[in-house]
Formats: C-alpha cells, sequence, structure tokens
C-alpha cells in the first residue's frame, strides 16, 4: 500500500514537471516571434505603431493558450490528482 | 420632500447598491477563511448544499461573489442612467454615452450591421468578466477563478453560435460536417466543441494562475521576512516587512491588466465566433426568402 501510495505522488508530480515543461516551449517560440514580425512592421511604418502593438498584443495572449492548457493540468496533479488517485485506489482494494 | 432631494435619495441609494454587495462579500470572507499556516491553495469553499431532484446544489463562495458582482454592476447601471437630459448636463451621463458609445462601435466593425442587438449582450460580458476579475484586488475570491463561471457563460455563447449556424439552414449545417472529405467528420465535432472548452479555459487558466503565483509569492515573502527579520524584538520580528510593495506589483499584471484583457478576449472571440457562423450572404438570402414569403401571402 505505501509503495503504491509513493509511486501514485512521485508520478503526479513528475508528470505536473513534464506538463509545464513541453508546454511552456511552444507559445514562448510562437509570440517570439509574432513579436520580432510586429517590430519589423513598426520598423517599416512607424506611425502605425499603435495599431500594430495592440494587435500584436491580442494575438499573444489567444496564442498563450496552449501553455495555460499546461499549467491547469499541472496545478491539478499537485493539488487534486494524489487525494483522487489514492481514494480510488482505496476503493478498489 | 422636494423633488431635488429625493433625485439625491435616489442616487445614494443606487451608489449603496453598487457598493454593499462588495462590503458583504469581504466581511464573508473574513469571517468563514479557515486559519491555516503555509500556503492554502484551494478550490472555492462550499458554504452549504441544496438538495435538488437530480443532483444536490452546493452554493459555493464563487457563486456568492459572481451574485455580489451582478448586484453591484446592477447598481452602478442604474446610479450612472437616473436623470438622463437630452443636453447631459452631469458627468455620470457622459461616462454612461461613452460606455455605450465604445461598445456600440465595437460591436460594428467586428459583427457588421446586422448584429447591432447584441450590444447590451456583450457590454455585459464585459463588465461582469471585468469586475469579476478584478474583485480580487478587494481580496475577495475572484468567481473567475472557478471554472464553472466561466463554463457557464462559454456555454451559453456556444449556444447562440450554434443557433447563429443553424439560421443558415440545418442541411448545410450538416453537410459542413462533411467537408472537405467524409473521413473529417469525428475531427469537424471536435473542432465545433472545441470552441467553447478553450474559452473557458483560457479565461480560468489566465486568471487561477494570476490567484496561484500570488498566494505562492506571498508566503514565500513571508517565511524570508521571518527568516531575515526575526531578530527584531516584540511584534515587529512577527510583522512581515518584505510582502509589502512586491505582491502589489504583481497584482497590478496578474489582476489588472490580466483580467481586463482577458475580458476583452472572451466578449472579442463571441462576437468574431457568431459574426463567423451567419455570413453576410446567408442573411441576405434569408431576408429575401422572408420578403418572398411575405409577398406571397399578400398575394
Amino acid at each position: 500500500m505505501e509503495l503504491a501510495t509513493a509511486i501514485i505522488l512521485a508520478c503526479c508530480a513528475l508528470g505536473a514537471g513534464i506538463a509545464v515543461g513541453f508546454a511552456a516551449i511552444g507559445p514562448a517560440i510562437g509570440e517570439g516571434y509574432a513579436v520580432g514580425k510586429s517590430c519589423e512592421a513598426i520598423g517599416r511604418q512607424p506611425e502605425s505603431a499603435s495599431a500594430v502593438r495592440s494587435n500584436m498584443i491580442m494575438g499573444c495572449a489567444i496564442a498563450e493558450t496552449t501553455g495555460i492548457y499546461g499549467l491547469v493540468i499541472a496545478i491539478l496533479l499537485i493539488f487534486v490528482a494524489p487525494n483522487m488517485f489514492i481514494n480510488l485506489l482505496k476503493s478498489v482494494l | 420632500m422636494g423633488s431635488k432631494t429625493k433625485n439625491r435619495l435616489v442616487d445614494a441609494l443606487y451608489l449603496a447598491l453598487a457598493i454593499v454587495p462588495f462590503l458583504l462579500a469581504m466581511t464573508l470572507k473574513v469571517l468563514t477563511a479557515p486559519a491555516t499556516e503555509g500556503v492554502s491553495i484551494t478550490g472555492a469553499m462550499i458554504f452549504f448544499t441544496v438538495d435538488m431532484p437530480i443532483q444536490a446544489w452546493p452554493v459555493t463562495e464563487a457563486q456568492v461573489n459572481s451574485l455580489a458582482v451582478m448586484l453591484s454592476m446592477l447598481g452602478l447601471c442604474l446610479y450612472l442612467t437616473h436623470g438622463l437630459q437630452v443636453v447631459p448636463g452631469s458627468k455620470r451621463q457622459l461616462i454612461a454615452e461613452w460606455i455605450v458609445d465604445k461598445v456600440t462601435s465595437l460591436v460594428q466593425n467586428s459583427m457588421g450591421e446586422r448584429f447591432m442587438g447584441f450590444v447590451p449582450f456583450i457590454a455585459a460580458i464585459l463588465g461582469l468578466s471585468a469586475l469579476s476579475s478584478l474583485s480580487s484586488l478587494l481580496g475577495l475570491f475572484p468567481p473567475t477563478s472557478d471554472l464553472n463561471i466561466v463554463a457557464g457563460w462559454a456555454i451559453l455563447v456556444f449556444i447562440l453560435i450554434t443557433y447563429y449556424k443553424l439560421q443558415g439552414g440545418l442541411w448545410p449545417y450538416v453537410k459542413g460536417f462533411f467537408t472537405p472529405v467524409p473521413l473529417f467528420a469525428p475531427m469537424n465535432v471536435l473542432g465545433e466543441v472545441a470552441t467553447p472548452v478553450s474559452m473557458s479555459f483560457r479565461h480560468y487558466g489566465n486568471v487561477l494562475s494570476g490567484v496561484i503565483i500570488s498566494a505562492l509569492v506571498g508566503t514565500a515573502l513571508k517565511g524570508l521576512s521571518n527568516m531575515l527579520l526575526g531578530w527584531l524584538p516584540g511584534v515587529l520580528g512577527q510583522f512581515p516587512f518584505l510582502q509589502i510593495g512586491l505582491p502589489a506589483i504583481l497584482s497590478l499584471y496578474f489582476d489588472i491588466f490580466s483580467g481586463c484583457m482577458q475580458a476583452f478576449i472572451f466578449a472579442m472571440l463571441t462576437m468574431l465566433n457568431i459574426a463567423l457562423g451567419f455570413p453576410e450572404e446567408d442573411y441576405e438570402r434569408r431576408q429575401a426568402k422572408k420578403r418572398q414569403k411575405a409577398s406571397l401571402q399578400k398575394a
């Protein structure tokens, strides 16, 4: 029983770390590329700075979504999963 | 009683309706917060459960706070629109006109002329979302950090999107799932379901991560100040000096900027999805069909 509990807790912690670790890569690359393109656009036409900036901020907030998915899964794994899994194990045994 | 004093009394009443719900919610939080040592990150606290036919209904902190936000918004709107005149004489009316103007131009630019009836709905979603996220500045539990609240709004928006897609005809809607290849049907259905799921998760995840990071930073600063300044005599050694300042700067981004931005994005996605579901040419076709039917009935 202790071994099973230890495995559950260890895997929850490991899963949380891997979830955020991989989820953080995509949005960073994508948003960095988007900001680079917007800087280019502002450099080409400085009068459009405020319009380009507001579009860029909104686009970055939408591209952030999949990173937030990973964060929510990690939060669930840390705070909700151990209790749930251990109760499930107890009800099965 | 003269009409001027009656007006002032009604104004005070509306302002009270706008402010009292938040005060009540704050006292409720102070009275019912469990005393914990260290980090306590939990979901919404359940006050009591009501027995209903299908499933018991738990009354949670998020629902109570959401009700407080709605009452406060009602009081604010009543206060802003009390005593309207043709030529605006008071600052309140200017603020009210500015709000209506901004939301009308937003809906006009995003949705087009045929959806102008959506202006109150979009204004309500914007106000509710922004005020709910900003209520974490008062120390309350923000309703939008509970998935149930945000998922409720997203399901409502999904029903609206599906209704407007069906306005273009039932058969084109079903046939749309089988394009470009009939094998794509499960993926298209999944894409349909992904809209409310992604909208709710984006909003909820951003607000929740802000709340958790603020709690963690607060606890870390308290521990740090205990470790560094614990040698001060008496009560000065217990006071978390390092906890002043940095959480406020963090809350500037997480609460104010992120909360308002996510509210705006939620409203923007609502508008774009609804407008996309019922394009201009479908609307023209439907109007032409209605005119045909009306002229046939007249003849």
